[in-house]
């Protein structure tokens, strides 16, 4: 009789993977792979620079969104929101006139070890540059294609040696009276604040723009440096930054704290939750003209593949 | 004048907001976002000249000008033209007819259903404003009509409901509504 002992090493054949199943892996793994490569590679030059501003230094190509075909510079210039200039769409344009971004200094603060202040002048020396094509989606329903220029706002925040109470991000917006003619209305409750959970804001699509169009980016698109958050809502993308702070509890933002039940702390690009005016399922494509088609929107604006898991096992009905 | 001139001239006047929007897209300067851009400029029309067809009334008692009157039904109809330009815009080219879509519009979200509702009680009053209908109906045209106050109310706060900061517009609007309404009340009274 042959008694059958088994060495630990052994495999057990519930261990052994069915071909079927381990050629489907491989599939997997290679559409997978091929995907990761069709982000990263560098499959186009960096675009036309655009508009009369000083160019970016040494502004490298990312090749990230290569294969995106950017809305044209005078759209991504002259429509958008920033309250801080006026709450029509053309104001940010219009009356962002007086608006100097320079001297231009960041103040980090809050739950790390090395607070401190950093200059607009030593961002651009300090930290490479790097074009990167991003799709933006407005909670408005409309949607653009802007090649950005800028760096991860991981590199930015390292610096300053987050602690392990770092499990927010808080932003807030310059409040300038004179520059900001908007400010002068309590629209909003003044300064603009925006925040992220940290491992948002450490995600490598996570991005600090200085430029765009390879070019510095102009006062009303958020001068000199904002925030780019790709698969949010835009307004989550705060504009001109002066403050960063890293916080333990999730911080009240702006826009939640005028209407939560419009605009949530998360406000993640998600086609199965409406706005309570407007459905998310679609979007209208700046620049296409009076009868631009009506795309269906993307979850997470298309970056699923990249951020999905940062809200695995959340329930996105409740935080949208 | 003769009295020709006079109609022309107003035409031509209620008329000007469809012509300078005929401008635009003809010369393709509509801005990045035309539909917003039409969608607004409609609505803003409609709800100006259905103020402004309530002001007629008051204009007459206050500078004894009386022949206003006459040019009382062409602002309505003119209102009324824009609101369907307004409506049109979001049934064909923002929804693109997906019955769908538009049922979920109108259904749940309240400030389509107070615009939408608004233009239904416009069509009544389209359809009754010649003069053969006057007659006919005599003392319930003036009833039915009644609801050019109710209208702009639908329209100011559809207005309001459809902005999400900055409401100085509507305010403006609802103040000067409020007005033109209270004028009416203090007639009554002073009757």
């Amino acid at each position: 009789m042959i008694i059958k002992t088994r060495k630990t090493s052994d495999v057990r054949s519930s261990e052994i993977t069915p071909e079927h199943f381990f050629q489907q892996r491989r599939s997997i793994i290679k559409a997978a792979m091929a995907s990761i490569a069709a982000w990263q590679l560098p499959a186009h030059a960096l675009v036309e620079p655009q508009g009369n501003l000083p160019a970016i230094p040494n502004l490298k190509d990312s090749g990230i969104g290569g294969g995106l075909s950017p809305t044209e510079y005078k759209h991504v210039t002259s429509y958008n929101n920033f309250y801080e200039f006026g709450t029509g769409k053309d104001d940010p344009k219009k009356n962002s006139g007086a608006f100097k971004s320079r001297p231009w200094t960041i103040s980090v603060e809050g739950e790390c070890d090395a607070p401190g202040e950093i200059g607009i002048e030593d961002i651009f020396k300090l930290i490479d540059q790097e074009e990167r094509v991003y799709r933006f989606r407005c909670v408005e329903a409309w949607a653009m294609v802007v090649p950005w220029a800028g760096f991860s706002l991981a590199t930015l925040l390292k610096r300053f040696k987050p602690n392990s109470k770092a499990k927010y991000v808080v932003f807030e917006t310059l409040v300038d009276k004179e520059m900001m003619p908007g400010t002068r209305r309590k629209i909003l409750d003044w300064p603009y604040q925006e925040g992220l959970r940290i491992d948002e804001a450490m995600h490598p699509l996570s991005m600090l723009v200085t430029g765009v169009y390879g070019k510095e980016l102009p006062a009303q698109n958020g001068a000199p440096l904002r925030l780019m958050v790709p698969w949010k809502y835009g307004f989550k993308s705060i504009k001109s930054i002066v403050k960063i702070k890293f916080v333990e509890k999730q911080p009240a933002t702006t826009w939640e704290t005028m209407a939560a039940d419009e605009y949530g702390f998360y406000a993640n690009v998600n086609p199965m939750v409406d706005h309570p005016r407007w459905t998310q399922a679609f979007h209208r494509n700046i620049g296409e003209g009076l009868f631009a088609s009506r795309d269906e929107t993307l979850m997470f604006n298309g970056y699923s593949d990249e951020v999905a898991d940062l809200y695995r096992g959340m329930d996105l009905t409740k935080f949208y | 004048m003769p009295w020709w001139i006079r109609k022309t001239i107003a035409w031509v006047l209620l008329g000007s907001p469809a012509l300078y929007a005929t401008y635009l897209i003809a010369t393709n300067d509509l801005g990045a976002n035309p539909l917003e851009t039409l969608t607004d400029h409609t609505g803003q029309w409609t709800l100006r000249f259905l103020l402004l067809g309530l002001l007629i009334t008051p204009l007459r008692q206050l500078t004894g000008w009386v022949s206003l009157i006459r040019y009382r039904r062409l602002i309505g109809l003119f209102a009324a033209f824009y609101a369907t330009t307004h409506m049109a815009l979001w049934l064909f080219i923002d929804q693109q007819l997906d019955w769908r879509l538009l049922l979920e519009d109108v259904l749940d979200r309240p400030y389509i259903t107070l615009g939408f509702m608004g233009w239904l009680l416009l069509l009544p009053l389209v359809a009754t404003s010649t003069k053969g209908m006057i007659k006919k109906l005599g003392a319930s045209w003036r009833k039915l009509h009644r609801a050019v106050y109710i209208i702009p109310v639908l329209g100011v706060v559809h207005y309001t409901m459809s902005l999400k900061a900055d409401f100085s517009l509507p305010i403006l609007y609802a103040v000067i509504l409020a007005l033109l309404l209270s004028f009416r009340v203090w007639m009554r009274q002073a009757r």
